[in-house]
């Protein structure tokens, strides 16, 4: 205890670069992840702007990046990182690749959010003479907005996860902090803490999460 | 709100501003519909005319099939549609009646561009739409309202959220948005309920909130899809009632598709009877459902007047009605059974109604009365036989339609 007491300022930072991390991967991955998903949604066979090329190569794409775990993931993109941040180590990096791993798996919720809208609005959209971009913007979307958030929220949840496990590669965060201050030094205190707050911090984002969703689907 | 068909300028939504509307061959002043039209599509006279089609007609489809690729793989193409020609005329009522798998929602889905015919042209104000491009099939539906028969409405916007839309797509500005908006739910007698949100509505208010967003450009055509289908009978009238209006007091052209013949009964100026994919008759009202030609229609409706004998209660009566059975069709004439009893009479044939029914279309009588016929010496012998086939045929010589039911067989 002593030991976490003394080490307070490296926890408060640490809380700070897990925050860091997280907020800006959801930022990019969730906006690339929309862009994603949409497209996905849009170009599948009878839909929007079909056409089975793109979705193919989409839906693929999608269904290679995302099941890899995301340790593996951070190391196999490593060339990628440093082309775009200039190194393959620090917080950067983590985010930058973190992001990337969002946006596949928000693309992914996205589409299946949107499969949920009943076909008939989208047909009275287009009787009503939307173009289809603007059918996904000013219809789909707010249609879907309640599972949308939901499955925002689980993102987030496995994106706080995530950014733990980059702590193994010095990604900085709560994780980095638990292992060098904690497990490596044999610090028990330090490693529950620490889960206590990730976990705190799991819990504010998922009650954020339902009340936003609550709130758009008037339940 | 009541069912009135007068004018009612302070809830007319198109009242203020000017529009395009005014310029349209035959929408001007009033848009009384014509029950009296009895003319029958005649599609060839303009065939070899390309392009504009007669000014006359609202929409227009020439020769239309629509075929579906095969559902995977094992599946065979469906043709909806096959080789279908109508007309419907600016300011009229529009009913297409068939049974679901008909075809029905397939036509009115060409009509606004949605669906793209595999043959065939369709007009629509004079434009073939199959030459359109898209961007300019979107404008093509601007001018045209749909509703549904799940209402469709935008769940997350409010009744008055759901009205605006087609504005914010046709870009009217947030002033002028809020007054048609205002004006239309007025219309709709829903102005009360406008910051409500679509499931807080019963099914009849759904339906008005999607009428009253199928009219806010003031499109000259409304398309309705089974719009009653999902309702009961009494919402059913009330939203009839509200289509009535529109058509009356605002002059827009409606296209029904049913499955309803009651609904047909109470609206429509015209029909059209779709069976198969295919338009097996087309007329006036009155014609079609008073007189249908083609076994295929007087099958299908044939269902809504309930005035003929099925095969089965043909056979009960004959346990009790040994004469001969024959079904007139009731015209609208001046003492028509007081003329049909009097040739029976003459002829010395005894007559007795044993099944029937007569109502009442656009004000006119339609029905049919069966009658056993049994002559002077009983109907099976040869004078009796020779007396009623002698009032049969006086009867068909003064146009009126007998029918023999056929003997029981076996």
């Amino acid at each position: 205890m002593q030991e976490f007491l003394s080490n307070l300022s490296v926890y408060r930072d640490a809380i700070g670069q897990t925050f860091y991390i997280v907020l800006i991967s959801m930022a990019a991955g969730g906006v690339l992840g929309l862009v994603i998903g949409l497209a996905l949604y849009a170009t599948r066979p009878g839909s929007l702007l079909a056409s089975r090329p793109v979705f193919i190569a989409l839906n693929v794409l999608v269904n290679i990046v995302r099941p890899i775990p995301f340790v593996i993931f951070l190391t196999a993109i490593q060339p990628l990182i440093l082309a775009a941040i200039g190194t393959t180590i620090g917080t950067n990096a983590v985010t930058f690749a973190l992001s990337i791993a969002a946006a596949f798996a928000v693309s992914r919720i996205v589409e299946q959010s949107l499969l949920t809208v009943d076909p008939g609005v989208i047909e009275a959209a287009r009787a009503a003479g939307a173009r289809p971009t603007s059918i996904l913007v000013t219809v789909l979307i707010p249609e879907a907005l309640g599972p949308v958030i939901l499955g925002y929220t689980f993102i987030f949840v496995a994106v706080v996860d995530m950014s733990a496990q980059a702590g193994l590669f010095g990604g900085g965060g709560l994780g980095n902090f638990a292992i060098t201050y904690g497990s490596q030094r044999y610090d028990w205190p330090i490693v529950y803490i620490t889960v206590a707050t990730i976990i705190v911090i799991v819990q504010a984002g998922q009650f954020i999460g339902n009340w936003l969703a609550r709130r758009a689907l008037r339940r | 709100m009541s069912g009135s068909t007068q004018r009612e300028p302070s809830s007319d939504p198109t009242r203020s501003g000017n529009h395009e509307r005014d310029d349209r061959p035959g929408t001007s002043g009033t848009h009384a519909p014509v029950p009296g039209r009895t003319a029958m599509t005649s599609v060839s006279a303009s065939e070899a005319g390309q392009g504009a089609a007669p000014a006359a007609a609202h929409v227009r489809l020439e020769h239309v099939t629509k075929t579906f690729p095969a559902a995977g793989s094992g599946g065979r193409p469906l043709t909806a549609l096959d080789d279908v020609s109508l007309e419907v005329s600016h300011g009229e009522v529009f009913g297409v009646v068939g049974h679901s798998g008909a075809g029905k929602s397939t036509l009115v889905r060409l009509i606004n561009g949605l669906e793209t015919p595999t043959a065939g042209r369709v007009y629509l104000g004079g434009r073939e739409l199959t030459s359109l491009t898209e961007r300019a099939r979107r404008e093509v539906r601007r001018d045209t309202g749909m509703i549904f028969q799940q209402f469709n409405l935008f769940r997350s916007r409010t009744v008055a959220g759901n009205v605006a839309y087609p504005l914010k797509v046709a870009r009217v500005g947030q002033p002028e948005r809020d007054r048609r908006v205002a004006r239309l739910l007025d219309f709709v007698g829903l102005l009360d309920r406008a910051h409500d949100h679509p499931e807080q509505l019963s099914g009849g208010q759904k339906q008005r909130v999607g009428i009253a967003r199928a009219l806010a450009t003031e499109p000259s055509l409304l398309l309705a899809d089974e719009a009653t289908s999902a309702l009961d009978p009494q919402t059913t009238s009330e939203v009839l009632d509200l289509l009535r209006r529109a058509n009356r007091n605002l002059g827009v052209t409606i296209v029904i598709i049913t499955h309803e013949l009651d609904v047909i009964q109470s609206i429509a100026d015209r029909v059209a009877v779709l069976d198969g994919g295919r338009v097996v008759e087309s007329g006036s009202l009155y014609d079609v459902f008073a007189q249908p030609r083609t076994e295929a229609a007087a099958r299908i409706i044939g269902m809504a007047l309930r005035d003929r004998p099925s095969a089965a209660t043909l056979a009960r009566l004959r346990l009790t009605h040994p004469g001969r059975i024959v079904t007139v069709r009731v015209r609208d004439r001046a003492a028509f059974q007081t003329a049909l009893a009097s040739t029976f009479l003459s002829h010395g044939v005894a007559a007795e109604i044993i099944f029937g029914g007569i109502g009442e279309l656009q004000d006119r009588p339609v029905g049919s009365l069966t009658f056993e016929l049994t002559g002077p010496d009983g109907a099976g012998g040869p004078d009796g036989a020779g007396a009623v086939d002698a009032a049969i045929t006086a009867l068909r010589a003064d146009g009126v339609d007998v029918t023999e039911e056929p003997a029981e067989e076996g």
